[in-house]
C-alpha cells in the first residue's frame, strides 16, 4: 500500500514539475512591446500552468486506464459494481470550483491592472468637449499614465484599409507611428462594416464598428515595426487588411509628425 | 384552463391508452408555445435594447395613438373570454352553441386584424423610416401573423364542430383545446405588447 | 397527426414500404428516420469536408493562389454552416436521438411520428438549397456568424438562401426538440422512472430543452436580418440607425447554447459506450444528471463571451467570464466520472472504446482552452484567431465527431446485424487521431503569434507551421477511406453479430438485432438499471 502511494505521490509530482518547467520554459507569445503585454503574459503563463497539469494528469489517468485495466484473453465477466463514490465525486466538484473562482478572481485582477474597469468616457482626451456616447474598448493600465503626454489618434476603418488622423497635426497617415513610453489614445470608427483592430505584440484588440464609436489605449515599451491586423471577416481582401505600428525614440517621432504637419500645411 | 381539466375526467372514463395520448398531444403544443414564446422574446429583447441605447435621430416621428390599441386589447380579451364559453358548451355536448361561440370568437379576431390594419394606414410612418418604426411594424406584425393563423384555425374547427357531421365532438375534443390554449396565448403575448410598445 | 402506439396506427406502419427504399420514403418508423439522419448527415459531413480540404489547400501557401478571395469567404461560409447545420447538429441530435430513445423509453417510437419524419424532411432540400446557392451568385460570403453589416453589403441571392436554409433547418431541429421532451416526459413505459433513464436521456432532454429555448430567437434574428435586406430597414443597419451588436447579442444567444447542443448528446452517447466497453457500471450517475442540467441553465447565460472585443461594457463582460469559467466544473465532473468508469474495469479495447477515450483527450485540451478563452484578457488578444478556431474544433471535432464515429462502431451491429472489422476501425482511429491532432494543435501557435482566423493569405513566417496544418487536414482526409470500405465490407460480408454482442445491459439490446418494425416482440421490458454491470443482474446474461 505504502508503494502505491509512493508511485502516485512521484507521477503526481512528476506531472507538476513538467508542467511547470514547460510553463516557464516554452514561450509561445511574441514580443512583449506595451506594458499591457507582460500582464498578459503572466496570465498566460498561470493558465498554461494548470491547464498542462490538468490536461497531462487527464491523459496519464486514461492511457494507463486503458493499458492496466485492459481485458485479458482469458477473462471473463464484469469489472466491480461501482456506481460512484459521493466523497470522490464531492471532491472533485469543490476543487475544480475553487480553482475556476481563483482564475477568475485572478483574471478580474489582470483586467482591472490592464484597465479595462475604468470608465472609458473619460479616457480620451477628446470627449471631454464632446458629448458623443463611447460604446465600449480597452483603457489603460494605470501604473504608468501621465496624462499631459497622451497623443491621441483617430482611427478610421473601411475595406481593406486603416487611416490614421493625427488632429494635433491636422494630417492623415496610412501607417501608425507613436513615440515609445508615450500612452496612446485611440477612437476608432468604421466607415463600412465590422473591421478589428489588432496588434499581438502589444496584446491588444477592440473591434472597429461603424455607428458606435470605440476607444483603445495603450503605451508601447519596445521600438520597432509591429502589424496592424483586422481580426474581423471584413469581405474578401480581409486577409490582405493591414498597417503598420511604428515605434520610435520620442525625437524620431517629433522629425516624423513635423514633417507630416509641414507638407500638409504647404499643401 | 379549466375546460383543459374537466375534459380530462371525461377522457378518464374512456380507456387509458386514449387518455394518455391527450396528455402528450398538448404537452408537445405546449412545448411549441414556448419556442414560439422565445421568438416574441427576442423581438421584445431587441426592441427593449433598441430603446435603450439608440437615440432616433432629430424629427424622427414615434408617436402612437392609444385608443385603436385599448379596444384591440378589449377585443381580444373578449374572444378569449367567448372561446371558453364554447369549449364549455361542448363539454354540455352542445355542438350548435359552440359553433356559434366560435363564430363569434373568430369575428372578434377578424374586427382586431381591421382595427390592426386600420392603425397602419393611419400611423404617420413606415416600416423604413426609422429603428423604432422597423420594431414596430415587425413586432405588430409577426404578432397578426399569429391572430390571422389563429383566427383561420378557430374557422375551421367551428365548421368541424357542426353538429351531427362534425369531427369534433364532446368524445373528441383536443382539436378544439389545441386551438383555445394557442388563441389565449396570441392573447398573452398581445397583452405584453401592449404594455411594452404603446404604455412604456 | 396520429400517434403510433395505437393499434389502429400500427396498419399505417404495415403499409409502409420494406427493404432499402423505405429510406427514401416518408417512413414514419423511428429507426428508418434515425438511418435516413445518419446517412444524409455523413453525405453533408464529405462535401463539408471537401470544403475544408479547399481551405487547407489554400493556407498551404502564404499567398491567396489556389480560389478566388470571395470564393473563399464563400467556403468557409458553407463548411460553417454545414458541419454545423446539416452534419453535426441532425446526427448527434436527430440520428442517434430517434434511433436510441424510444427504446431507452420503453416505447414503440417517438410521440410525433409525422412530426419527425418532416423534421427530417426539411434537411435535404434546404441543405441542398444552401450547397446550390454557390451556382446563382455565389453563395453567402459573411461566415456562418453571418454579421452584418457584412452580411447585408455581399451579394444578396446568397445570403438570402442561406438565411432560408438555416430557417428551415433551425424549424427541423424545434421539432425534433419538442418530439424529444414529450417522449422522454410522456412516453416512458409504467414503471419505467426518471432516475432509471441511460444517461444518453437526460443529454437529450436537457440539449432539447436548450433547441427549444434558443432556436427560435435565432430564427426571430434571422428574420429580423432578412428585413434588413429585402425591405432595407435598419435594425442591424448603423447606415440607417441601426445596432450591429445588437444582432451578436440575439445570435449568439442562440449559438452559444448550440455549442452545447453539439456536445451534450455527445456526453450522452460517450456515457452508454465507456460502461458496455469497460465492463462497470457508470461511475456518479446522479451527479451526471446534475451536472447536465447545470450546464444547460449556465449554458444560456454565457453567450456574450463571444463579444470580449465587439462593443460590450466592462461589467457585461466581468459577469460572462465568470458564468463562463464556471461551465468547467459541472463538465469537468463528467469527465472525471468517465475516467472513474474506465478505473478497475475490464475494458476491452476496440474501435468504440479507442474513439471514445480520443474525444475525453481532446476534449480535456479544447476544455482548457476554453476556459482560458473566457477570462476577458486572454481573450482580447486570441479572439478571431487561429487559436479560437483550434479551440472549437477540439470541441466540435475532437469531441462531438469522435464520438459519432465511436457510436457508429458501438451500434452499427444494432442496426445491421453485423459486426464491423476491428482492425480496420482502429486503422480509422489511429488515423483519424494523428491527423486531427496534428491539423488543430499547431493552430494554437499561429493564433497565438498573430494569424486571425478566415483569411486566405497571411505571413509568410507562419508558413511552416500551417504546413503542418495542412498535412494533419489531409489525414483527416484519408482517414474517411478506411472508414467507408469497413461500412461496405461490414453490410455485405460483415460477420453475424448475434443480438447482443457486447452483453450490454441497455435497453435497446434486449431485442433482436436488427429490431422489428415494433421494436419489441411483445411487451417492453423494464430496465430498471441499465448500468448494473458487475451485479447479479448482467451475470444472468
Amino acid at each position: 500500500m505504502l508503494n502505491k502511494n509512493f508511485y502516485l505521490i512521484l507521477i503526481v509530482s512528476a506531472v507538476f514539475g513538467i508542467s511547470f518547467w514547460i510553463g516557464f520554459n516554452v514561450n509561445l507569445l511574441p514580443v512583449e512591446a506595451s506594458i499591457n503585454a507582460p500582464i498578459y503574459d503572466e496570465l498566460f503563463k498561470i493558465l498554461f500552468i494548470i491547464g498542462l497539469i490538468i490536461f497531462i494528469g487527464m491523459t496519464i489517468a486514461v492511457i494507463y486506464s486503458l493499458f492496466k485495466f485492459r481485458k485479458r484473453k482469458d477473462q471473463y465477466g464484469d469489472g466491480i459494481a461501482l456506481e460512484g463514490n459521493l466523497g470522490l465525486e464531492i471532491i472533485w466538484t469543490i476543487i475544480p470550483s475553487v480553482i475556476v473562482l481563483i482564475i477568475g478572481l485572478y483574471s478580474y485582477n489582470i483586467y482591472d491592472r490592464m484597465g479595462g474597469m475604468k470608465e472609458l468616457n473619460h479616457s480620451h482626451e477628446m470627449m471631454n468637449s464632446n458629448t458623443e456616447k463611447i460604446w465600449a474598448g480597452i483603457s489603460q493600465a494605470s501604473n504608468n499614465e501621465v496624462a499631459s503626454n497622451n497623443l491621441s489618434v483617430e482611427v478610421s476603418a473601411m475595406q481593406f484599409a486603416f487611416l490614421f488622423s493625427y488632429p494635433k497635426g491636422e494630417f492623415i497617415s496610412g501607417e501608425l507611428h507613436v513615440p515609445v513610453d508615450h500612452k496612446v489614445s485611440m477612437k476608432m470608427e468604421s466607415k463600412d462594416v465590422i473591421h478589428a483592430f489588432w496588434v499581438p505584440e502589444f496584446r491588444i484588440k477592440q473591434d472597429i464598428i461603424p455607428g458606435q464609436p470605440t476607444i483603445l489605449n495603450f503605451t508601447p515599451t519596445k521600438v520597432g515595426k509591429y502589424p496592424i491586423i483586422c481580426a474581423e471577416l471584413c469581405g474578401p481582401y480581409h486577409g490582405g487588411m493591414r498597417a503598420s505600428i511604428i515605434v520610435e525614440e520620442e525625437s524620431d517621432y517629433k522629425d516624423w509628425f513635423n514633417k507630416n504637419t509641414k507638407t500638409e500645411v504647404s499643401l | 384552463m379549466t375546460t383543459l381539466d374537466s375534459s380530462k375526467e371525461i377522457k378518464k372514463n374512456e380507456s387509458e391508452g386514449s387518455e394518455h395520448h391527450q396528455d402528450f398531444r398538448m404537452f408537445g403544443l405546449i412545448t411549441f408555445l414556448i419556442a414560439d414564446g422565445m421568438t416574441f422574446a427576442g423581438f421584445f429583447a431587441a426592441y427593449l435594447t433598441y430603446k435603450a441605447v439608440n437615440p432616433l435621430p432629430d424629427g424622427a416621428i414615434y408617436e402612437l395613438e392609444l385608443p385603436i390599441p385599448t379596444l384591440n386589447t378589449i377585443l381580444l380579451l373578449v374572444s378569449s373570454a367567448t372561446f371558453h364559453k364554447a369549449g364549455k358548451a361542448l363539454l354540455k355536448d352542445k355542438n350548435s352553441e359552440t359553433q356559434k361561440w366560435l363564430l363569434v370568437t373568430a369575428l372578434l379576431g377578424i374586427t382586431f386584424l381591421i382595427c390592426q390594419l386600420f392603425e397602419y394606414f393611419n400611423l404617420p410612418f413606415g416600416l423604413t423610416d426609422n429603428l423604432f418604426a422597423s420594431t414596430f411594424y415587425a413586432l405588430t406584425g409577426f404578432h397578426g401573423l399569429h391572430v390571422t393563423l389563429g383566427t383561420l384555425m378557430i374557422l375551421i374547427i367551428s365548421w368541424q364542430t357542426r353538429p351531427k357531421e362534425g369531427r369534433i365532438t364532446n368524445q373528441n375534443m383536443f382539436p378544439l383545446e389545441a386551438v383555445e390554449l394557442y388563441w389565449h396565448f396570441v392573447d398573452g403575448i398581445w397583452v405584453i405588447l401592449f404594455l411594452i410598445l404603446y404604455l412604456l | 397527426m396520429t400517434i403510433s402506439i395505437d393499434s389502429d396506427d400500427s396498419n399505417t406502419k404495415s403499409l409502409q414500404p420494406k427493404g432499402w427504399i423505405r429510406y427514401f420514403s416518408f417512413s414514419l418508423d423511428h429507426k428508418v428516420i434515425g438511418i435516413q439522419y445518419l446517412v444524409c448527415g455523413f453525405l453533408f459531413y464529405l462535401i463539408g469536408g471537401s470544403l475544408a480540404s479547399a481551405i487547407r489547400i489554400e493556407l498551404a501557401s502564404p499567398m491567396s493562389d489556389f480560389m478566388p478571395r470571395d470564393v473563399y469567404n464563400q467556403v468557409l461560409t458553407l463548411h460553417g454552416t454545414i458541419m454545423i447545420f446539416l452534419w453535426i447538429v441532425p446526427v448527434v441530435n436527430g440520428a442517434f436521438g430517434n434511433y436510441l430513445i424510444p427504446f431507452y423509453v420503453g416505447a414503440r417510437d417517438m410521440a410525433f411520428p409525422r412530426l419527425n419524419a418532416v423534421a427530417f424532411w426539411l434537411i435535404p432540400p434546404s441543405g441542398l438549397m444552401l450547397v446550390a446557392s454557390y451556382f446563382v451568385e455565389g453563395a453567402a460570403q459573411a461566415g456562418w456568424t453571418a454579421y452584418p453589416p457584412l452580411s447585408i453589403t455581399t451579394p444578396q441571392s446568397g445570403q438570402i438562401i442561406w438565411i432560408m436554409s438555416v430557417l428551415l433547418l433551425g424549424g427541423s431541429s424545434i421539432f425534433g426538440g419538442i418530439n424529444f421532451i414529450a417522449t422522454i416526459i410522456k412516453l416512458r413505459r409504467p414503471g419505467l422512472k426518471l432516475m432509471q433513464l441511460p444517461m444518453y436521456c437526460w443529454a437529450m432532454l436537457g440539449t432539447s430543452l436548450l433547441v427549444v429555448l434558443s432556436t427560435p430567437v435565432l430564427a426571430g434574428t434571422l428574420i429580423l436580418l432578412s428585413f434588413d435586406i429585402v425591405a432595407h430597414t435598419g435594425f442591424f443597419n448603423p447606415v440607417l440607425g441601426g445596432n450591429v451588436v445588437v444582432y451578436q447579442h440575439l445570435f449568439w444567444f442562440y449559438s452559444h447554447p448550440a455549442v452545447y447542443i453539439m456536445v451534450l448528446p455527445a456526453f450522452g452517447l460517450v456515457s452508454e459506450i465507456l460502461p458496455v466497453h469497460s465492463r462497470k457500471p457508470l461511475f456518479g450517475y446522479t451527479t451526471m444528471v446534475f451536472s447536465i442540467m447545470g450546464i444547460v441553465v449556465l449554458g444560456l447565460v454565457v453567450w456574450a463571451h463571444h463579444m470580449f472585443t465587439s462593443g460590450t461594457p466592462p461589467w457585461m463582460r466581468l459577469f460572462f467570464t465568470i458564468a463562463t469559467a464556471f461551465i468547467a466544473v459541472p463538465t469537468g465532473i463528467k469527465f472525471f466520472n468517465w475516467v472513474a468508469t474506465l478505473w478497475g474495469g475490464k475494458i476491452s479495447i476496440n474501435s468504440a472504446m479507442l474513439f471514445s477515450c480520443g474525444f475525453i483527450i481532446n476534449f480535456v485540451f479544447g476544455g482548457i482552452t476554453g476556459v482560458a478563452l473566457a477570462q476577458v484578457p486572454f481573450d482580447i488578444h486570441v479572439h478571431d484567431t487561429y487559436f479560437v478556431v483550434a479551440h472549437f474544433h477540439y470541441i466540435v471535432y475532437g469531441g462531438t465527431v469522435f464520438i459519432i464515429f465511436s457510436s457508429i462502431y458501438h451500434w452499427f451491429p444494432k442496426v445491421t446485424g453485423k459486426l464491423m472489422s476491428e482492425k480496420l476501425g482502429i486503422l480509422h482511429f489511429a488515423i483519424t487521431f494523428i491527423g486531427f491532432n496534428l491539423c488543430f494543435a499547431p493552430q494554437h501557435w499561429l493564433g497565438l503569434n498573430g494569424m486571425p482566423r478566415r483569411v486566405a493569405e497571411y505571413d509568410p513566417q507562419f508558413q511552416f507551421v500551417n504546413q503542418i496544418s495542412s498535412v494533419g487536414a489531409l489525414l483527416m482526409a484519408i482517414s474517411t477511406i478506411p472508414f467507408l470500405v469497413n461500412i461496405f465490407l461490414s453490410i455485405r460480408n460483415g460477420k453475424d453479430s448475434g443480438d447482443n454482442p457486447w452483453n450490454a445491459l441497455t435497453p435497446e439490446w434486449l431485442t433482436s438485432s436488427p429490431p422489428p418494425v415494433e421494436n419489441w416482440e411483445g411487451e417492453a421490458p423494464l430496465v430498471e438499471e441499465p448500468y448494473g454491470y458487475g451485479k447479479p443482474i448482467s451475470q444472468e446474461n
